[in-house]
C-alpha cells in the first residue's frame, strides 16, 4: 500500500526539549531536558528544587510540637501522613506511649488519606493520558467526585478539609463520633461501589493499556538500586510494606493484603494501586468495626508548644505513605528544638529512577511514565 | 534496626564503631564497607544519605542501607571536618546515591570523590552557601536576592 511512495527519512541529529517546570502533565513544578532523536529519547535529566522552602532548615528553630503541622505541607497530596512520620519518629526518641484508640484513629485518618491520594492520582493519570479516556475529564471528574466525599468526612472529623493536623506526638487530636463513624461506614460502601466504574473507565479501554503495558518498565534489580519505595517498587517485585515489614499504630491488630506484580511497568503500577485503594477500604472497615474505647493522647494538653523535650539520640522511624516509605532520621539534643530531621522523601526516590528508564522511549511515553511514578514536587524539593 | 552480625562483621574488617542505628566506618573504607554490605549481607535496597552539622565536633555522613529480605536497615556514618569536609561517592555502587549525595553537597557543601555529575540539587546552580549548615543565618542579611537569567537558570 506503500507503493509509490517514499518516506524520506532525515537525520537531524538530537534536539534538546525543555519540558516543565510549567507543564500540565508534569504535576507540579518539574522540569525535564530531554535529549531527542527524532521522537525518541535518549536522555532525561530531571531538574528539581523548584519547590524547595528549606522545610529542614525550618524545622531546626522550631520546637518539637510546633513542627508537625509544617510537614503537613510537604506531600500536599497525603498531609497527615507527613505529621504521622514526624509523630512516629519522636515517639520512638522521646519514648511516648501511643494510647490504642489515638493509634487506631490515625491509622483510621491515613488509610482514608492513602484512598483519596490514590484518587488523585488515577484522576490526573487520566489526564496524562488525555484523550484515551473519554478526554480524560471523565475519569478525572469521577476521581474527584469521590475524593470530595472523602475530604467532606474527614472534614466533620477534624474541621479542616485538607490539612487536618491530626497528628499529636503522643496520641491523636480528634476524637470520632457515633454519627462520624457511621458517615464512614456508608463512604466506604459508596467508594467500594464506585471503584469498579473507575476501573471499567481506564481497563475497558484498549488505549489505556497499549499506553502503559510495557511502558516505563523498572526491573527489581533498579528499584532496589535506585530505592524506589512504595506502589512503585511493588510494581517492580519488591515486597515491601512498611505497615506490615515495620509495623507501627494499629497495624499490628488488622489483617490486610500487600498487592505486588512482578512486570515493573507502568500497568502494574496501576493495578498495585487500584488494589490498594481496596486493602484500604478494608482496613477502614475494620477499624470502625473494633475501635477500642480509651484515652486518644496520653500526654498532657499542650499549653506551650516549646516545654517538650526529647532527650539526646538519633534514630529513624518510617511510615507507608500512600507514595511508599515517608522516612525521618531525627537528631536531638535534649533541648528544646531539633539538632536535624532528615526527610526520606519516597516521591524523592521514585523520581530518580527517571533517567534510567525514560531513555528509548517515545516522548509521549514520558509523560505516562511520569503520571505512574506519582511524584508530588512538594515531597521531592521539601 | 540493624542485624547485629553485619555490624560485626564491619567492626572485624574496618575497625568500625557501632551506634544505634549501624556503624560509624573510616571515611577511607566507606566504598569497601558498601559494597560488603551489598554483596556479603543483602543490603541492595538504598534507602537514604543525610547529613548532620555537629557545630564543634564537625560533619557527620549518613548512608541508610536496608535488607529487603529480613527486613534490617543499616546506617552507615563517616565523621567528616567541617572545613574542607569530602566524601567518597557511593553513586558506583548504589544509583540512587546520585541525587541524594547531590542534594548533601548542596545543603551541607559535603564534597563526594567520585560522583559522576557533583552539581546542586535544590538550590540554584550560583547560589553560595549551603544553608543547612549550623552556621547559616536564618535572616538573610544580603536582602532579596533573584535568581539570575543564565545557563541553566
Amino acid at each position: 500500500m506503500t507503493e509509490g511512495l517514499t518516506v524520506v527519512e532525515r537525520e537531524f541529529g538530537e534536539l534538546a526539549l525543555n519540558m516543565g517546570p510549567q507543564h500540565p502533565s508534569t504535576h507540579g513544578v518539574l522540569r525535564l531536558v530531554l535529549t531527542l532523536r527524532g521522537e525518541t529519547v535518549v536522555r532525561a535529566d530531571p531538574v528539581i528544587g523548584y519547590l524547595h522552602r528549606g522545610v529542614e532548615k525550618l524545622s531546626e528553630n522550631l520546637a518539637w510540637d510546633q513542627l508537625a503541622p509544617v510537614f503537613e505541607r510537604n506531600d500536599y497530596l497525603a498531609p497527615t501522613a507527613n505529621s504521622l512520620a514526624f509523630c512516629v519518629v519522636a515517639e520512638r526518641l522521646g519514648k511516648f506511649e501511643v494510647p490504642r484508640r489515638g493509634a487506631w484513629l490515625r491509622t483510621y485518618v491515613a488509610e482514608w488519606q492513602r484512598i483519596a491520594s490514590h484518587l488523585v492520582w488515577l484522576g490526573t493519570y487520566g489526564l496524562d493520558l488525555g484523550g484515551a479516556l473519554g478526554g480524560g475529564t471523565t475519569l478525572y471528574m469521577s476521581c474527584f467526585r469521590e475524593r470530595e466525599s472523602i475530604l467532606d468526612h474527614l472534614e466533620t472529623l477534624t474541621g479542616t478539609r485538607f490539612h487536618t493536623n491530626f497528628n499529636l506526638i503522643g496520641g491523636a487530636r480528634y476524637d470520632l463520633d457515633a454519627a462520624s463513624a457511621g458517615a464512614g461506614r456508608e463512604l466506604a460502601s459508596a467508594i467500594g461501589r464506585a471503584l469498579p466504574e473507575l476501573r471499567a473507565l481506564t481497563e475497558k479501554t484498549s488505549i489505556f493499556r497499549d499506553r502503559t503495558r510495557g511502558v516505563g518498565t523498572i526491573s527489581r534489580d533498579l528499584a532496589l538500586s535506585v530505592g524506589t519505595t512504595g506502589p512503585t517498587a511493588r510494581a517492580s517485585g519488591v515486597d515491601q510494606d512498611l505497615r506490615r515489614d515495620a509495623p507501627y499504630d494499629a497495624y499490628p491488630e488488622l489483617s490486610f493484603t500487600v498487592p505486588t506484580r512482578a512486570e515493573g511497568d507502568a500497568l502494574a503500577r496501576y493495578e498495585v494501586r487500584m488494589e490498594e485503594i481496596g486493602v484500604s477500604l478494608g482496613l477502614v472497615r475494620q477499624i470502625l468495626e473494633g475501635l477500642p474505647e480509651g484515652p486518644i493522647f496520653s500526654r498532657k494538653p499542650i499549653k506551650n508548644p516549646k516545654a517538650a523535650r526529647i532527650p539526646a539520640g538519633e534514630g529513624y522511624a518510617a511510615i507507608e505513605s500512600p507514595r511508599g516509605e515517608l522516612g525521618m532520621y531525627a537528631v536531638a539534643d535534649g533541648k528544646a528544638f531539633p539538632v536535624r530531621l532528615k526527610i526520606n522523601a519516597p516521591s524523592f526516590r521514585n523520581l530518580q529512577v527517571v533517567p534510567h528508564v525514560v531513555p528509548g522511549h517515545l516522548v509521549a511515553d514520558v509523560v505516562s511514565i511520569l503520571g505512574s511514578l506519582d511524584p508530588v514536587l512538594g515531597d521531592v524539593d521539601r | 534496626m540493624p542485624a547485629p552480625e553485619a555490624v560485626e562483621a564491619l567492626r572485624v574488617r574496618f575497625g568500625a564503631e557501632p551506634f544505634a542505628e549501624g556503624a560509624v566506618v573510616p571515611k577511607d573504607d566507606l566504598v569497601a564497607a558498601a559494597r560488603a554490605l551489598r554483596d556479603a549481607h543483602g543490603y541492595r535496597q538504598y534507602v537514604l544519605t543525610s547529613a548532620t552539622d555537629r557545630g564543634k565536633e564537625g560533619l557527620e555522613l549518613l548512608h541508610g542501607l536496608r535488607n529487603v529480605e529480613t527486613k534490617d536497615t543499616l546506617f552507615l556514618k563517616v565523621k567528616l571536618p567541617a572545613e574542607g569536609a569530602a566524601a567518597p561517592s557511593l553513586a558506583l555502587v548504589f544509583a540512587g546515591a546520585e541525587w541524594h549525595e547531590r542534594e548533601v553537597f548542596d545543603l551541607f557543601g559535603i564534597a563526594f570523590d567520585g560522583h559522576p555529575d557533583l552539581r546542586r540539587l535544590l538550590m540554584p546552580d550560583e547560589y553560595e552557601g549551603h544553608p543547612l549548615r549550623k552556621e547559616f543565618p536564618m535572616d538573610a542579611p544580603w536582602g532579596y536576592r533573584p535568581a539570575t537569567r543564565g545557563e541553566g537558570a
